[in-house]
C-alpha cells in the first residue's frame, strides 16, 4: 500500500487485502477491572480508537465489591487479539486479563425469547424446550417467553429451531466465561 | 473516480461555498482535489483558527461551516472550536485526515484518536470505514450538523480511503433511525402556554440564541403582547435593542432591569434559552415566583436546570407563531401589563446602564463600544473574543438584528475573535464586520492576520488595550482581595504585529476624535488593526456576584 506521497489510486481490492497477526478463532477475555467510573468507557473507547470490533459483552460484580468482571468475545480472525490484550493491560484500571482456552473454559450466555406460541405450536415449543433444558416463564394468549441458558452454540441452534414458529423477541446476555479446574482469574 | 474528488462532489451538493483548513501528510490526497475542484479554501495559520473562522462563518450565515485539518495535531488543534460550537449550537462539519486504515490503532506518524478525543464534545462524529460510504456520511454530517438544536459533526477519514477509486453515486436518502428531532411543539402544550400568559400580570419572554431563526415571531408576540423582553448574550440581536420593550441582557452582566423583572416575574416564557449559571446566578433563588414555560428543540434542555411547569420540545420557529396565534384567540386585555410596565419603567429610570467617562482625553472601554456603534451607525456585525471587552459590547453596542453579534457564549474561548470575524467576513462580504478583543485574547490566535492579509480578508480589529487579563483582574480585586497573579499582560506593539502581517496596524488614545477615527480605519482598505488604549482597572457592572441571587447584584 503507498505511501501518501504518492497519487496512485487504491482499487477496492487492495483495500480489503490488509490483516495480519490474526489467529483466526473466537477468543473469550475475562478481564477483572476496578470498579469505578469510566472504566467500562476506557475498555471500549480503546477497542473503537484501534478500530477493534467487540461480539459479545458482559459486565457484572465479583466477589470483591471493588472489582468488576467483564466478559468480552471477539473474533480472531478479523482482530489481532495480542495487540487487544497487550493495550488493555496498559490501563490502569484493568487489574487482570485471561485470553481463556476453548477447551479449558466453561461459557454460557442467557437468553430470554419470546415465541408465537397459539394452537397446536404451543406443544411442540414446549417439546423443544424440554429438550433444550429451557424454561417457561411467562405465558400470553398468543406467546410465551423462554429463559434458556448455554454455550453460545447452543442458543443459536435453539434460535434456529424457534424461528419457524414466529420469534418476537429476543434479549441475550452475551457469554461470560469462567476456567475449569482449580485455576482462577484473580 | 477518486473517493476525494467525489468528497468534492458531495460538499458542493451541500452547498459548500467555502472551506476554511489546512493541509497535512494524512489530507493530501483531499488537498489534491481541492486543486481543481472548484471550491474555495482559506488556508489558515493554525487550525483553530479555522474552526473558529468556519464558526464564525456559520453564526454569520446560518448555513453550515466547514473546516478541515490533518491526522494528529491537525486534529487535535480542532478540539476547542470543536468544543465551542457544541457550547453555542453551531452548525460546523469538521472534516479531518487520519492515517491509513491498515496501521490504525499502532501509533502511527501523525495518528490521534480523533474520534475517541472528540467524542464528548461532538453532536455527532463518523470515521470512515470504506470509501464507498463517503457520499452517504457526508450527507448525514451535513443533515445532523444544520438540523434539530445545530451543533459540530467530525469526520473523519483514513487517507488510504480517500485514495481509492470508487463508483461515485449521489448520496441516497438519510437513513438515521435514532436520530429525529422533534420540531413541531405539541398543541396542547401551545395552548396551555398561551393560557398561562394570559393569566399572568408580570411575564418576561427571555430569548436565547436558538429563537434566532424565529427572531420575527418573537417580535410579533412580545409586540402584540406588551411583553417585555431581555436575552442571553448568545440571543442579542433577536428583538432590538431600540425598542421601548427591550430590558437589555440579563444575567451576571446583564442590566438591573432584566434581573429584577426575571425575580419579580409570575410568568418567563423561555425561547431557546438554557438557563446557565451566567444568567440564574444563585439558582434555588432565581425567579422565584415565576411559572416557566420552556420552548427548546433539544428535550434535554428542558428542566435540566430549572424545572419547567410548560415545557413545549421544538423549533422556535414552529412553536413561536402558534403560541401568538392561541394567545391572540383568547382576546386577553393587555392593559392588565399596565402595573407591570409602571415597575419595569421606574427600574429603567433608577438604574439605566452607565458608567463614569473619564475627564481627560483617556478612553473608557464603554465609551469606545458607544463610538463603535456611533461610528457604524450600529449597522456592522460585531464579533467579539473573550472577557471583559465581551461583557461591554454585549451590554453597551445596542444589537438590532439576529446575526449581528457573534461571539463564544458558551465556551468563553479567547482567541475566537478574530478567526471568527474572518469567517464572517467570507460568509457576508458585503458587511463591515468588527472585531473587538482584548490584548490577551487577541494574542491567541493573532497568526490569523496573515490569512486576512492573504486573502484581502477586510476585518477591522479594535484591540481594547488594557495591559490586562482584565475579567481575571476584575475577580481578582473584587473576590481575591486585590491580589493581582499572572494578569498583566504586557502587550507587545500591535501596529507593528498587523504591519509584520501585512495588514494596516493604528493606534487610538484620545477619546475625542475616536469617532472619527474609527470611521478611517473602516474606511482604510484591507485588514486593519487598532491598538486603543483604554483606562486599565475598568471593572464591568453592574454584577451579580458569584453564588449570589440576581436581586442582589452590585456596581
Amino acid at each position: 500500500m503507498g505511501e501518501p506521497v504518492t497519487n496512485e489510486l487504491l482499487s477496492l481490492d487492495d483495500l480489503e487485502a490488509a490483516g495480519r497477526g490474526r489467529t483466526g478463532r473466537k477468543h473469550v477475555l475475562s478481564i477483572l477491572v476496578e470498579n469505578k467510573p469510566g472504566a467500562l468507557t476506557r475498555i471500549t473507547g480503546l477497542f473503537a480508537r484501534r478500530g477493534f470490533n467487540i461480539d459479545t459483552l458482559a459486565v457484572g460484580p465479583t466477589d470483591d465489591d471493588a472489582i468488576s468482571r467483564i466478559t468480552l468475545t471477539l473474533d480472531g480472525a478479523l482482530q489481532p487479539i495480542d495487540q487487544v490484550t497487550k493495550q488493555l493491560h496498559k490501563l490502569v484500571n484493568v487489574l487482570k486479563i485471561r485470553d481463556l482456552e476453548p477447551e479449558e473454559t466453561l461459557a454460557r450466555e442467557l437468553a430470554l425469547v419470546k415465541i408465537a406460541a397459539e394452537g397446536p405450536n404451543r406443544a411442540e415449543v414446549m417439546q423443544l424446550c424440554d429438550i433444550f433444558r429451557a424454561h417457561i416463564v411467562d405465558v400470553s394468549r398468543r406467546t410465551v417467553v423462554v429463559e434458556i441458558t448455554g454455550t453460545h452454540e447452543k442458543l443459536e441452534a435453539f434460535e434456529r429451531l424457534v424461528r419457524r414458529f414466529g420469534l418476537v423477541e429476543m434479549a441475550r446476555t452475551g457469554e461470560i466465561a469462567i476456567a475449569r479446574g482449580r485455576t482462577a482469574t484473580t | 473516480m477518486r473517493a476525494v474528488d467525489a468528497l468534492m462532489e458531495c460538499l458542493k451538493a451541500e452547498g459548500v461555498e467555502v472551506v476554511f483548513g489546512l493541509p497535512g501528510g494524512a489530507s493530501l490526497p483531499i488537498y489534491d482535489a481541492f486543486y481543481d475542484a472548484g471550491i474555495r479554501h482559506i488556508l489558515v495559520r493554525h487550525e483553530a483558527g479555522g474552526g473558529h473562522a468556519a464558526e464564525g462563518y456559520a453564526q454569520a450565515t446560518g448555513k453550515v461551516g466547514v473546516a478541515m485539518a490533518t491526522s494528529g495535531p491537525g486534529a487535535t488543534n480542532l478540539v476547542t472550536p470543536i468544543c465551542d460550537a457544541m457550547m453555542d449550537s453551531v452548525p460546523v462539519v469538521f472534516i479531518t485526515g487520519q492515517v491509513r486504515s491498515d496501521i490504525l490503532g499502532t501509533d502511527g506518524f501523525q495518528e490521534a484518536d480523533t474520534i475517541g478525543i472528540t467524542m464528548p464534545v461532538v453532536k455527532h462524529s463518523m470515521m470512515i470505514r470504506h470509501p464507498l460510504e463517503i457520499p452517504n456520511t457526508v450527507r448525514e454530517a451535513f443533515h445532523i450538523a444544520r438540523s434539530g438544536r445545530p451543533g459540530p459533526v467530525v469526520v473523519d477519514i483514513p487517507q488510504d480511503l480517500s485514495r481509492a477509486d470508487i463508483p461515485y453515486t449521489p448520496a441516497g436518502k438519510i437513513n438515521l433511525p435514532g436520530y429525529q428531532p422533534t420540531t413541531n411543539g405539541n398543541q396542547r402544550q401551545i395552548r396551555l402556554a398561551a393560557k398561562a400568559l394570559a393569566n399572568s400580570r408580570r411575564p418576561v419572554l427571555y430569548i436565547g440564541g436558538g429563537a434566532k431563526n424565529a427572531f420575527e415571531s418573537v417580535r410579533d408576540l412580545a409586540g402584540y403582547g406588551r411583553l417585555p423582553v431581555t436575552a442571553t448574550i448568545m440571543g442579542l440581536g433577536v428583538f432590538p435593542a431600540s425598542s421601548p420593550q427591550w430590558l437589555g441582557m440579563l444575567g451576571m452582566h446583564g442590566t438591573r432591569t432584566a434581573n429584577y423583572a426575571m425575580d419579580e416575574a409570575d410568568l418567563i416564557i423561555a425561547i431557546g434559552a438554557r438557563f446557565d449559571d451566567r444568567v440564574t446566578g444563585l439558582v434555588d433563588e432565581f425567579a422565584p415566583h415565576a411559572k416557566f414555560v420552556h420552548i427548546d428543540i433539544d428535550p434535554a434542555e428542558i428542566s435540566k436546570n430549572v424545572d419547567a411547569h410548560i415545557p413545549i420540545v421544538g423549533d422556535a420557529a414552529n412553536v413561536v407563531p402558534r403560541l401568538l396565534a392561541e394567545y391572540r384567540d383568547l382576546g386577553t386585555d393587555a392593559a392588565r401589563l399596565d402595573e407591570w410596565w409602571r415597575r419595569i419603567d421606574s427600574w429603567k429610570e433608577r438604574y439605566p446602564l452607565t458608567y463614569e467617562d473619564s475627564g481627560g482625553d483617556e478612553i473608557k472601554p464603554q465609551f469606545l463600544v458607544e463610538s463603535l456603534a456611533q461610528a457604524t451607525g450600529g449597522d456592522a456585525i460585531v464579533v467579539s473574543d473573550v472577557g471583559q471587552h465581551q461583557m461591554w459590547v454585549a451590554q453597551h453596542f445596542g444589537f438590532e438584528r439576529p446575526r449581528q453579534w457573534i461571539n463564544s457564549g458558551g465556551l468563553g474561548t479567547m482567541g475566537f475573535g478574530l478567526p471568527a470575524a474572518m469567517g464572517a467576513k467570507v460568509g457576508r462580504p458585503d458587511a463591515t464586520v468588527v472585531c473587538v478583543s482584548g490584548d490577551g485574547s487577541f494574542q491567541m490566535n493573532q497568526q490569523e492576520l496573515s490569512t486576512c492579509a492573504q486573502n484581502g480578508i477586510d476585518v477591522k480589529a479594535f484591540i481594547m488595550n488594557n495591559g490586562y487579563l482584565g475579567m481575571v483582574r476584575q475577580w481578582q480585586e473584587l473576590f481575591w482581595e486585590h491580589r493581582y497573579s499572572q494578569v498583566e499582560t504586557t502587550p507587545p506593539d500591535f501596529v507593528k504585529l498587523a504591519e509584520a502581517h501585512g495588514c494596516t496596524g493604528l493606534r487610538f488614545t484620545d477619546k475625542h476624535t475616536l469617532v472619527q477615527d474609527i470611521r478611517a480605519a473602516i474606511a482604510t482598505p484591507g485588514p486593519v488593526v487598532v491598538d486603543v488604549r483604554v483606562t486599565p482597572e475598568e471593572n464591568v457592572f453592574p454584577m451579580i456576584s458569584p453564588g449570589m441571587p440576581a436581586r442582589e447584584m452590585v456596581g
